[in-house]
Parts: C-alpha cells; structure tokens; sequence
C-alpha cells in the first residue's frame, strides 16, 4: 500500500464561516464515505482565499500564493495499492462536479505528533 | 551449429518482432522496467553465441524470455542493492511466486505480458511526449538515440524524457496490469491516439526534408498490428490499423520521383497497394456493422471510400461528408470540420465550403494550422480570386514546417503569379 495526497482545487473552499449545512452537504457526506472506506488517513477542509496570506521572500501579501482562478480548497491522504485504485477514489470527489478538480501526488513521507515519523 | 549469418538474421527478426513480448514477460518477473532492459538486452546479446552452437531454437521468443528471466531472478538474488533505489513495478492481482519462474523450460508457453506493457507505457498519468518515448523504447526496443532522432531532440534530452516517465510509474505506483473493463475506453484512447500519432509524426514528417520518416509509420503499424492481435474484438483498435492501412497503402504515389508533393487527384492509384486496401476495407465494414462507430473506423471508412473510388473525380462525396458529419458527432475537433470542407467543394461548390472555412478561421482554434490556409487558397483559386488565393498560399508556406509541402505550396504561388 501506499499513500496519495489529494489536493482538491476550486473557485474557492465550500468551508467559509457562513457556510450552511446545505453547502457543506456534499463534500461531508463524501468524506463520511471515504471514512467508512477505510482508504482516507487524514483529511483538511481549508478556509476560502479570502483567509489565506502568503509570504514570497520577505514580503507578505493577502490571498493565495499562486494567483489563478482555483486555489487549494482542501487535501486529504489516502492509503491505495496502486495509482490507478487511488485515481478511482479520487475521481468520486464532488469538487469534480462542481467544475473544480483533484491533484493526487504520491506521499514521500509524514509526521504527526502524536506519532513516530513514519515514511508511507 | 548453425550458420552465424542465419543466426544474426533470426535475431534481428527476433528483436523486430518479439522484443515487446520478451520485455513485457521479463519486466513482470524484474519488476523493474532498467533492470528487465538490461537482461532482455544481455539475452539477446547471448543468443547469438549459444544460437551457434546449439542451433537456432524452435521457438526464439521462449528462448530469449527464459533467459531474460532468468538473468533477472539471477540479478535480484545475487545483490540485492544492485537493484535500483526506486520501488519495485506494482503487478497486482496475482504476484508471480519465484519458483515458478525458475523451474521454467525454454519451449514452455510463456504467458503474454503485451498488454501489461502497452498499457503502463500509455497511461494517461505520463505526458504524451513520454508516452510516445517509452512505447518506442519498451515495446519496440528501438534505442534512445534513434528516438530522438525520429522526434528531432537530443539523445540527452530524449534520454531524460524516459527516465523521467519511468520514474514515475515506479513511484507514482503506476500498475503493471491490463485497465479493468470499467477503465479500459478511457485507457485505450490513450494507446490509439499514441499509435495514430506516431502514425502522423511519420506520415507527414513534421520538418525535414522527406516527406515520409518510413521508420515511424513501419513502428506504428507493427504496434497498431500488436494491438489488434491481442484486442481482436475491440472496434476501435480494428478501426486505427484499418485507418493506418488505408492511409498508408497511398505512401508510394504521394510524392513524384523527385520527391515533389502529389494531390490526391494527381497520385497514380495503380500503383496503390490493393491488398492493403482490401483487409483495410474487410475491417471497417465488421467496425460499422459492430454498432455505433467510433472516430478511428469512420475516419478509416473516410479514407477508404477516397482511396476506393476508380478516380478522383468519380470518388463518392456526399457519402463522406455524411460520414464526416458521423464523425464531427463523435469527435467535434476543428480539424475534422476543417477536413470535411474538401468534400463539401465538390458536393455543395466551393463558394460554400469558403464560407465554411471562414467561419473556422474566426473561431480562432486552428490558428497557425497551415492546412486551413492551403485549403481556403485552393478554393479561393477555384473561384478564380487567384491575388486573394496566392496570399494565402503565402501564409501557408510561412506555417509549413516540412520541405517536401513547402516546394509544393511554393509551386502553387509561381503558378498563380503565371497566370
């Protein structure tokens, strides 16, 4: 087994502060999903552009470091045998319906805090 | 013992036609796409030795497998830091058990890992240019510097695109395994469009002076032959070779002795290869029986029906534009609708294939295409606006890359200022 990140980009996170439930529907009942799936390790819903500050050098700026039209609305890492089964997983990511997309990136290695430092 | 010409001739015949199934059944029990080079590499370097001495074997692919595998089991057990730092080639499903590699006698059937190959060095993960460079690599063991060669880039360069896709099919986890059926249209358009574009790099060589690279349209239709031998019932994959069949059967007429560009209409079609034609037109027949066609049999039905008819001028062009108006349906790309003009000259007039031209040249998707252009200008030229003809065929001499079309576009715009 392995482990993917996938970043999930779009016009901007579904997660703002005034987010309803009914926004947020999907991508909890896909999360619940993958949880039950037992593929998904960890996973982060970040807050929309607005929120994010950037540093290049020594100069801090309001927004998103690359400027484009999505940005990272969330990530999550999951366990797969191959590139193709963790493709399958995350095709099924509703950002893709919602005309935003997934980037899968191999894990090379992780830590937590509450854990040794491991290599996937 | 055997003669040592023979034996050098069964090996280059060997090596044109069953490289890929020695690799591809070598790389299953290496499980590293280096190392299984390198011991089909030494085996076929072998052969020729052992082949000597003892005789040509029966079955040269048997040979060559086991040796290779063997040499690779011999490698991973001798040392197993000489291996290479990356992880090993994912083959799930069924991992193949060591012993049952070793007791393995030449002559015994060797399982067919083609598809294995053709898929992992196709997939849609790896960018097309190293798609292109590993199918050429691993399927047709064609070396590095010949591959850039053929693509016009440094052996270096070349060298880095192949290395960089390998590296990630190791750690991407890229499986060395045939798609599932759900995934299989999905992948196998990305093995055809590899074929097909060989196919085209070749056919119509993108700069240089021939306007034919032999070497890659032969590469192309072994490959698209492969595939359909191991994918028989597949009418997309009957479709291509039927294509590549058709287009090919014209290679001999499409220039003049000189090496000077033929129009179609002008191209001697006794000299086309019938019997190529003929198992072309067998297929696409079965494609368009076999349900709704797809692009590769339509456009193969295309060419067929031009390559088909006794002449130019009897060729049955309302039935290729219907067939293009098929195609447009199932692949809406700006090229097929610009191709479908030529027909519509000759069915509707060329005023309103003009205006059909025109309004794909507005849309802006072909721009820096030269052919768009060359056809405005040949039906400018029919309408007799030859200024406005020969201007065009002066963009399309600006665009064209390869020699052989820029003396023919060059010829057109003398002949316009004559008259």
């Amino acid at each position: 087994m392995a482990q993917y990140a996938i970043l999930l980009y779009a016009d901007d996170s579904a997660h703002a502060p005034e987010a309803t439930p009914a926004d947020l529907e999907p991508h909890n009942r896909h999360a619940d999903e993958l949880v039950r799936s037992g593929s998904m390790i960890t996973a982060y819903a970040l807050t929309p552009r607005d929120m994010a500050t950037s540093v290049r050098g020594d100069t801090i700026t309001d927004g998103p470091f690359v400027d484009a039209k999505e940005v990272v609305a969330g990530f999550y890492v999951l366990e797969a045998p191959d590139l193709d089964a963790a493709l399958a997983i995350a095709r099924l990511n509703p950002v893709l319906r919602m005309g935003g997309g997934v980037e899968i990136r191999p894990v090379h290695s992780s830590w937590a805090p509450e854990q040794e430092p491991a290599t996937a | 013992m055997s003669d040592r010409a023979a034996v050098e001739a069964a090996i280059a015949d060997a090596h044109g036609r069953e490289w890929a199934r020695v690799l591809a059944a070598t790389a299953r029990v290496a499980r590293d796409l280096d190392l299984a080079e390198e011991c089909v590499q030494e085996a076929y370097a072998a052969a020729l030795q052992s082949w000597v001495s003892a005789g040509i074997p029966g079955n040269p692919a048997a040979w060559l497998t086991t040796t290779a595998r063997r040499r690779a089991i011999d490698a991973i057990r001798r040392d197993a830091t000489l291996r290479s730092k990356l992880p090993l080639l994912v083959a799930p499903e069924d991992e193949v058990a060591m012993d049952d590699v070793i007791i393995e006698e030449p002559g015994e059937a060797i399982p067919d890992e083609r598809l294995r190959l053709i898929f992992t060095c196709c997939h849609p993960a790896l960018a097309q240019d190293g798609q292109v460079a590993l199918t050429l690599r691993l399927l047709c063991g064609i070396p590095t510097a010949d591959i850039a060669r053929a693509f016009l880039v440094s052996e270096p360069t070349m060298a880095a695109r192949i290395t960089r896709a390998k590296r990630k099919i190791s750690v991407a986890r890229i499986p060395y395994r045939v798609p599932r059926p759900a995934e299989l249209p999905e992948r196998l358009r990305a093995v055809l469009a590899v074929i097909h574009l060989l196919f085209t790099a070749g056919h119509t060589a993108p700069s240089g002076a021939a306007l034919v690279r032999a070497d890659l349209v032969d590469r192309a239709l072994h490959l698209a032959r492969m595939l359909r031998e191991l994918m028989p019932d597949d009418t997309e994959v009957r479709g291509l070779y039927a294509l590549l069949l058709v287009t090919d059967a014209r290679r001999a007429t499409r220039t003049d002795a000189g090496g000077r560009l033929l129009q179609l209409k002008d191209q001697d079609r006794s000299r086309w290869d019938g019997s190529a034609l003929a198992e072309a037109h067998d297929l696409i027949v079965g494609g368009l029986r076999a349900g709704p066609p797809g692009r590769y049999v339509l456009q193969a039905a295309i060419a067929s029906l031009y390559a088909e008819a006794p002449s130019y001028d009897q060729t049955d062009w309302a039935q290729i534009v219907a067939l293009y108006d098929v195609l447009l349906e199932v692949w809406p790309s700006p090229v097929v609708a610009l191709n479908r003009t030529v027909p519509l000259a000759m069915t509707s007039g060329p005023e309103s294939a003009l205006a059909e031209v025109e309004r794909l040249e507005a849309g802006g998707r072909l721009a820096g295409y030269h052919y768009l252009p060359a056809i405005k200008a040949e039906l400018l030229s029919r309408l007799g606006r030859g200024r406005e003809a020969a201007g065009c065929y002066r963009e399309a001499f600006g665009l064209a890359a390869n020699e052989a079309e820029r003396a023919f576009l060059a010829g057109q715009i003398a002949e316009l200022a004559a008259t």
